[in-house]
């Protein structure tokens, strides 16, 4: 059995942010990441960052990952396993995790759940076919692995991942056919979606998938045009050529760990799923325990920094380290969550947070 | 491509129509889903299909999809061989 102070998992920009701020203030810090490095979806995000100089905006994501993963080697507080997947939590606080075929337990006594989301899927005819991709599987495969998936690609959803993972298609010399949104607006930022435009390509808004089809992987799409009501309007069918069908209809986060341990969750649709109730500090209605990121709530890396530095601080400071300074360091994380929820992007965010805290209060 | 079909349930190859079969029979819950045909039981346990499943659930039911009975979440939250907690800790 390990034992430890603070036990974060996941190693992508909220817990990494979580394990410096709280080994900063002097506490113990595990961080378990699945993968064989840690830095999450950073590692992959080859796009410069907005907000602020303190959310390191100007770098783009994999430069961001890489100073966090730097600064996290460097605190001698902070230990990183990596190839570790936490695999339960249990009543009595213990977790228990897998290491290379290795069953482990941990003792922690504060846990900040930092997991993420995963990407979601929709349902439409031929839907398992060789050559449809979730955007975030075609970013690692082509900014990670430098393979591009295909020709000629469909991308499904126009929010920020569509668009961003569209331009950076186009950048590696792949065509997008077209980018199709059922909604009547784009959903990411203009920035983005006029980048793409000026290019050429159509981005379909009131869109949607009919089907897939090809003999043994995607040879095309047929889409059409959706009503006010999102029913499929017969005789506006295109039939689009294509050869991959790249699907960014948004991120589930991943809340199977604060289910099993007995957190209240509220399914909240602008925070893109169940999340777990939790006070301003991110400690959720199970004492002790934290979240941070996209688990909390589906936003973006930088606000998930942020929750990650505000868990790591409050789970810190809840142990007794930081007593002259966690209070200023909160409230200042907390300033800088609420200028970043202050553009119109992030309206759909505070919506959603009011909204789950508003049954929550007597935990709060 | 003779037949289209439309995967709700990628890990354990379970289709659209086979829910709403379920569902029409009666099975009201996403467990009791689970229970019958698998669905969630795969390697990645329920991530890609639990909510779209709920979503049937929802339509069905006339319900918001938030309300739809979430499943029992339970230890281990991915495959794990055997093997491995009997040379564990």
């Amino acid at each position: 059995m390990k034992e430890i102070e603070i036990l974060i998992i996941g190693g992508g920009p909220a817990g990494l942010c979580a394990a410096s701020a709280a080994a900063n203030l002097g506490a113990t810090v595990l961080v378990l990441e699945r993968d064989g490095e840690p830095g999450g979806q950073l590692v992959k995000q080859t796009h410069k960052f907005f907000g602020s100089k303190k959310q390191y905006a100007g770098d783009r994501g994999y430069q961001i990952g890489n100073l966090l993963i730097e600064e996290c080697k460097k605190n001698p507080n902070i230990e990183v396993w990596t190839d570790t997947t936490a695999l339960g939590v249990y009543e009595d606080g213990v977790v228990t995790a897998e290491r290379q075929g290795k069953h482990l337990k941990i003792e922690p006594k504060k846990i900040i759940v930092a997991t993420g989301a995963s990407e979601k899927m929709i349902a439409f005819p031929n839907n398992d076919l060789p050559g449809i991709y979730g955007a975030g599987a075609v970013q690692t495969l082509m900014n990670v692995h430098g393979i591009v998936p295909g020709q000629r690609v469909l991308m499904i959803g126009a929010g920020n991942i569509g668009l961003i993972v569209s331009y950076q298609l186009m950048q590696a010399g792949v065509e997008i056919a077209a980018i199709i949104e059922a909604s009547p607006t784009i959903g990411g930022y203009l920035v983005h979606a006029s980048k793409i435009r000026r290019a050429g390509v159509p981005i379909l808004t009131s869109h949607t998938i009919v089907e897939a089809y090809g003999q043994e992987s995607v040879e095309g799409a047929i889409i059409c045009r959706l009503d006010e009501n999102w029913q499929q309007i017969p005789g506006t069918e295109q039939d689009l050529n294509v050869d991959v069908i790249c699907l960014a209809v948004g991120l589930s986060p991943l809340t199977e760990l604060c289910f099993q341990a007995d957190c209240q969750l509220k399914y909240i649709a602008e925070l893109s799923g169940h999340v777990p109730i939790r006070n301003e500090y991110l400690e959720t209605t199970r004492t002790d325990l934290y979240v941070a990121g996209d688990v909390s709530g589906v936003e973006e890396a930088s606000s998930a920094m942020v929750e990650g530095r505000l868990a790591g601080i409050s789970a810190a400071y809840s142990l007794g380290y930081g007593a002259g300074v966690a209070p200023q360091l909160q409230a200042e994380a907390l300033a800088e969550l609420s200028e970043l929820r202050s553009g119109p992007a992030g309206q759909k965010t505070v919506k959603g947070i009011m909204k789950l805290m508003d049954k929550g209060e007597a935990v709060c | 491509m003779q037949t289209k079909e439309t995967i709700v349930c990628r890990c354990e190859d379970i289709t659209l129509d086979e829910i709403k079969a379920l569902i029409e029979q009666g099975y009201r819950t996403i467990d009791e889903i689970k229970r019958v045909i698998r669905a969630g039981m795969g390697p990645c346990q329920g991530r890609t299909c639990r909510m779209m499943i709920a979503q049937e659930l929802s339509k069905y039911y006339g319900i918001p999809v938030g309300e739809v009975l979430m499943p029992t979440f339970r230890p281990t939250v991915k495959p794990v061989k055997l093997g491995t907690f009997a040379g564990g800790e």
